[in-house]
Order: C-alpha cells, then structure tokens, then sequence
C-alpha cells in the first residue's frame, strides 16, 4: 500500500482511539519546558563571561544570573498545576522510581537552584558586603544573612572567592544542559508517540533554550535600559546577538534535520508526523515556527551580524529578532508537547485541542506564571542591583 | 520472566491486600463485601459462588506460580458491548474513560478501513455505518483492553513508582501514591490509560486483578456471550488459553514493534488492527 493510499484512508476514517480523545498534557506542559530553557539559555550567557572569559559581556553578566534565578524559582509552578495530585508532588524525591525519565527532575532541580544561589551570592558578595554597610533595619538584615554575616574582604578571600566562582561557573553549565537537555528527553523517551521519539529531541530542546535565554535577556536588557533612560552597552548587545544567531542557527538547523530525516527515511512514523505538519499543525508549525518566525528572524540576523548597523537600529533590531525568536521558541514548545499529542496512538486520526481560558491549566494561567518570573526579577533587583556601573557610582 | 525482587513484593502484596480490602467494591456477580484477609484462606468465600479459574481457592496465593494471559477472539466477537456494560458498571468509570472498549472495523471493495468505537462501544453495533458508499467486503469488532505488557512502557516512566508489576503478570497502578502526572498516558502505546476526573489519577484495565484472587474471571470474560473474551493461567496445562497458545491458530499481539510483549493475544487479528 503505498503512502498516498494510506493517507487517504486516515482521513477518511479519521480514528481517535477512545481515550486519546482528551490532551492530557496542557499548556503546562508546554510552559515547563520554556521557562526551564530560558534558565538554562540565561546562565549560559553569564558562564560566557564568568568561565569563557566573552569580557564583552560583563556588563550582564550579573544580570543574566538574576534572570536565570528568578525564572527557576517559578519553574516548578507550572508542573504543580498540572499534576493531578499535587500535594503528592514530594513522591518524586521520596520514591524515585529509577527507570522513569521524570524521576530525576526533582533532584537536578534542587542542585542545580543551589549551585546557581550560590554562584549568585558570590559573584555578589564585595557587593552585598557593601550594601549592607550602607542600610538598616530590615534591608540590614538580609544582606547580613546573604553574606553569611561575614565582612571579610581581604585580598585572599576575594581570591578565594574568584575560585569558587569559577568552579561553581564550570560545574553550572554541564548542570545547565543536563536540566534542559534532560527535559528534552523526558519528550524523547516517549516511544509510543512518533513526534517525541527521536534522540534529537534533547538537543533540539537544549539549543531552543539557549535561544530563548540568550533573546530573552537581550530584549529585556534592552527595555530595562530605555525604561531607565540609560544607555545599553552597545558592545555587549552586539555579542549578544552574535551568539543568539550562532544558537539559533544551530536549533534551526536541528530542528529542521529532525523533520528532513523523517522523511527521507519515510518509515510507518514518518506517516504520521507528515499528516500532522501538513494537516492539524500546518499553520503552527510551517506558517508560524519555520516561515514566519524562523525565517524571517535569520534574514535579521543576518543583516544585523554581517552588515554595518548603526547603533540605534541595531537595538531596535536586537529587540526585534529577540521578539520573535522567544515566540518561535514558544511555537516550538507548543508544536512538540500539544502538537505531539495530536496524534492518536491509533495512527488513524487526530484529535483537537481546545485552550481555555479559565481552567486549572488554562490559557489565564499560563499568562500568570508568564509574568510571575519578572515579578520576581523585580523582587530581586531590590535586593541585588543589576548593573556593575550602577555600583561603580555608589 | 520474574523481574521483580522478592522484599518488593512484600510490599506490593500489602498493597494489593489494600486494594482488594476496599478500594474496589463488589462486582456484578460477588456482592458480598470480602475482605483481603479472606482471599488468604479462600475457602470463606461462599459455596455457592462456582469457581471459574481452578487452582487459586483452597491454597495459599503464590504469585510467582501464576502466569496469566488473555485472549481476544475477534472471529468471535459479534460487537454486542455487553463487555464494555459490565466493566463500567464495576469500575464506576467516570463518561468519557475507557478500561475497555469495542472498536468496529469495515472493510470496503477497494481495501479502504473505516474505523469506529462510538462511546467506546457500550451502546454495542446495533446499526450500520451510513457514511460509507462503497459496498462493503468484510467488518469485524476488535475488542481493546491493557495489554499487561511483560516490558510495559508505563511501569518504566512512572516517576513514583505508582504503576508496577506484580509476578503474575498485572501491571496496576497504586493510586495512593499516584500524582497524575499522566506521564504513563503517553508512554503507554495502546492508550488504554487515562486520568480519572473524580480522583485524579492515573486508571486503566486491571484484568480484574480483585476477582482473579477469589477465582472468578474477568468481569468482561465472564459476560461475554460470545466467549470472545478469554483469561487463564499459562502455567495451568488443562487451560483454555495454554491450549490456544500452544495450539495450531494465528495469533498476534498488537504493535509488536513497540516492543512490550504484551500478555494480551489476539486470535484471527487482521493485519490493518492497530
Ligand atoms: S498496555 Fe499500556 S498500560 Fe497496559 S501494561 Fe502495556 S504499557 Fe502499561
Ligand atoms: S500518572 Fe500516576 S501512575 Fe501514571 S506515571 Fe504519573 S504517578 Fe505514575
């Protein structure tokens, strides 16, 4: 029977085995992934500068840090609304069944939130010591203990210090894309759906994070400046979005090898995943994630990298390609965990999915814990101040 | 084969014990309440209740003895649901779930197949399919349940170890320590698992693992008028289904690239069952 036979029959028959008829993993799921990657993409910038020694890049070097924080302490939240039972949630860590791929996250979350505090309260601590000096009360008090009431800034602890910086720096990023690449096959490790079974899957999911790390700080960098009226780096934007085309570059690349190989290789799964990108997920997936914001963001980048910019468009074009890139990368996200479960396991049909608004896991809520990391980067930026230059004044 | 370690199953024993104690409530044949303790020296339940899997009352329960399998006959099965009636009436499963479900598979002229399952067959095929304007070769029911994989997808993804399998061939879900995650919903590739809306974790076919321990078969095995349903030990030479199995027939299991060996045969499946 040859493909085009077997096509004609799928959507004739149009089959949904009786219980794939619901999408049980929501736009949760799809959030989980994305704010987990912009973690992993934001400490990848800082580690180009604390560990790569990118000096372009000082100037948020501290600030992609904080970014990378406040994005992890919100990681999480998008799972305990999914989970059916969340107040069992602990049962990850207490009995962790070995062979699941989930099981691990519990713990890789932990370590890697510990490593990237203390990163932070080092990198921090000249400066914590500083400000601590200079308030009272309540503020006082927490840089007391941020610092761990110590006020030792002797040349050898400061040196003691940089080594610790540099080691937690190392160790971070190999934490950084096992957190991610780990997410990634958490999808990957799914044999019985033909979209998520490729060993691709974590590399894909690990680059994209990359990308919406790195776009994520160069858009909110740059916002940040022209809210402030202070001017933005040029320099270290510029670096910025060098690296943001060599990532992106690299994701798309995968990404589309991912689909080219499939069908080339034409097995009974390629069948599959074809009906879906050309039927349900045409315009999410070919419209939306390749053409337009795919595409178009590489001519961008392109003509941002290669060519001599001036300093204001460029910015403007920075903020622009980071726009979009993020969304991509939310397409993406969406294509692969809603996309993926569009397919019935019966290989003879579709089912649809229907966002909500008001739900548990609905579309307001996903908005929500959107906003919920920046709110914390606020919170934060009270406590740690972003800017080096901002410190060298005081 | 016999993965499991012997202090596990000290421990999936008390749980088991558990879910026969209370959690599910008396079927359409037993209504009288029994407790787990009771299944421990069978011969307390009442005479008048016939055996229907010999060799498991009147001695001690030895999991690892045991080797069940279950087996659909599709030549056999005439669509009625009578199957799909009972298992949601002992289950209590919540409209719109499925542990088990009857599909209907057409065949026209040009070899086109039309699959459907409308509400998951309980209503049985009492009409024809009207969409079709092809004349028709061939139809049959396919009877869907949990396959019991030996290697199964969903006892390997469980993140808590909520979902396991027992020696004797069930794969069952603790659903104390379930966190609905549904991570097994996706891994399991015959879709046979879904989230219960009432309690919120994961449920699927049990092969009426609680009626097995007191010797009766399968709620579905036991309605089916067509005897297309069949359940049995594979270490009992006298079964029916050590005889099919080790007997001339054609038998399949479903997806058999996936890799599960599933404890689930089919005899007389058509090549385009899926
Ligand atoms: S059929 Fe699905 S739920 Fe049943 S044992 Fe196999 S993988 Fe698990
Ligand atoms: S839904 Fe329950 S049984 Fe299924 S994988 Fe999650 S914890 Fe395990």
């Amino acid at each position: 029977m040859n493909a085009a036979h077997e096509n004609a029959i799928t959507i004739l028959t149009n089959y949904v085995f009786p219980n794939d008829l619901h999408v049980h993993w929501s736009m949760m799921i799809a959030l989980y992934p994305y704010i987990t990657g912009i973690v992993a993409g934001a400490f990848i910038v800082s580690s180009l500068y604390h560990v790569f020694g990118v000096k372009s890049l000082k100037p948020i070097s501290r600030f992609s840090l904080l970014f990378a924080l406040a994005f992890l302490t919100c990681a999480t939240l998008p799972l305990l609304f999914h989970l059916g039972r969340p107040e069992r949630n602990f049962n990850i860590m207490l009995t962790p069944n070995p062979s699941s791929a989930m099981a691990g996250f519990g713990y890789i979350y932990m370590l890697y939130g510990v490593v990237l505090l203390l990163e932070v309260l080092f990198i921090y601590r000249p400066t914590l010591v500083y400000l601590r000096k200079k308030s009272q009360g309540l503020m006082e008090m927490i840089y007391r203990a941020l610092t761990f009431d110590s006020t030792n800034l002797s040349p050898e602890s400061l040196e003691l210090d940089r080594k610790i910086i540099s080691f937690l720096a190392a160790i971070g990023i190999p934490m950084a894309c096992v957190l991610h690449g780990y997410v990634g096959f958490i999808f990957g490790g799914i044999k019985a759906n033909p979209t998520w079974a490729t060993p691709l899957m974590p590399v894909i999911f690990l680059l994209s994070a990359c990308v919406s790390g790195v776009a994520g700080i160069i858009l909110v960098y740059i916002l940040i400046k022209t809210f402030t009226n202070k001017p933005a780096d040029t320099d270290c934007v510029r670096t910025c979005t060098n690296y943001l085309a060599g990532f992106f570059i690299l994701d798309f690349v995968f990404e589309m090898l991912e689909v080219l190989s499939h069908s080339y290789l034409r097995t009974a799964h390629y069948h599959a995943v074809d009906e879906l990108l050309n039927g349900p997920l045409y315009n999410s997936f070919w419209i939306g994630q390749v053409g337009i914001l795919s595409v178009i963001p590489l001519i961008l980048l392109g003509w941002l990298c290669l060519t001599r910019v001036n300093d204001t468009l460029f910015k403007i074009g920075a903020s622009l390609v980071s726009f979009m890139l993020l969304l991509q990368v939310v397409f993406m996200r969406w294509n692969v965990v809603i996309g993926g479960q569009l397919i019935s396991k019966s290989a003879r049909g579709f089912t649809v999915f229907h966002p909500e608004w008001f739900d548990k896991e609905g579309i307001l809520t996903a908005i929500v814990l959107m906003c919920a990391p920046l709110v914390v980067l606020f919170v934060i930026s009270r406590i740690f101040p972003f800017w080096m230059e901002e410190m060298d004044e005081g | 084969m016999d993965r499991e370690k012997p202090e596990l199953n000290e421990e999936r024993r008390t749980f088991i014990k558990k879910v026969l104690k209370g959690t599910i409530a008396g079927s359409l044949l037993l209504v009288i309440p029994l407790r787990a303790d009771d299944l421990e020296t069978s011969e307390q339940i009442p005479e008048h209740i016939p055996e229907q899997i010999p060799g498991i009352r009147g001695s001690e329960y030895d999991m690892s003895r045991h080797r069940f399998v279950f087996i659909v006959d599709i030549t056999r099965c005439i669509g009625c649901g009578s199957c799909c009636v009972a298992d949601k009436r002992e289950y209590n499963v919540p409209d719109g779930n499925y542990r088990t479900w009857v599909e209907r598979y057409i065949k026209d002229i040009d070899e086109n197949i039309y699959v459907d399952c409308p509400n998951g067959g309980l209503d049985g095929y009492q009409k024809p399919r009207e969409d079709i304007d092809r004349p028709v070769r061939d139809t049959f029911f396919v009877p869907k349940l949990c396959n019991m994989c030996e290697d199964p997808s969903c006892v390997q993804v469980c993140p808590v170890g909520a979902t396991f399998r027992s020696p004797d061939g069930f794969v069952l879900i603790d659903s104390e320590r379930c966190i609905g995650c549904a991570y097994c919903i996706q891994a399991c590739p015959y879709s046979v698992r879904f989230l219960n809306p009432v309690t919120h974790t994961a449920e699927k076919c049990s092969w009426c693992y609680h009626r097995v321990r007191r010797g009766l078969l399968p709620v579905c095995v036991h309605v089916c008028p067509a005897k297309a349903r069949k359940f049995g030990d594979l270490n009992d030479k006298e079964s029916e289904v050590y005889k099919i199995l080790s007997g001339p027939g054609v038998i399949t299991v479903l997806k058999r690239d996936m890799g599960n060996s599933p404890s689930l045969y089919y005899k007389g499946a058509r090549r385009e069952v899926i």
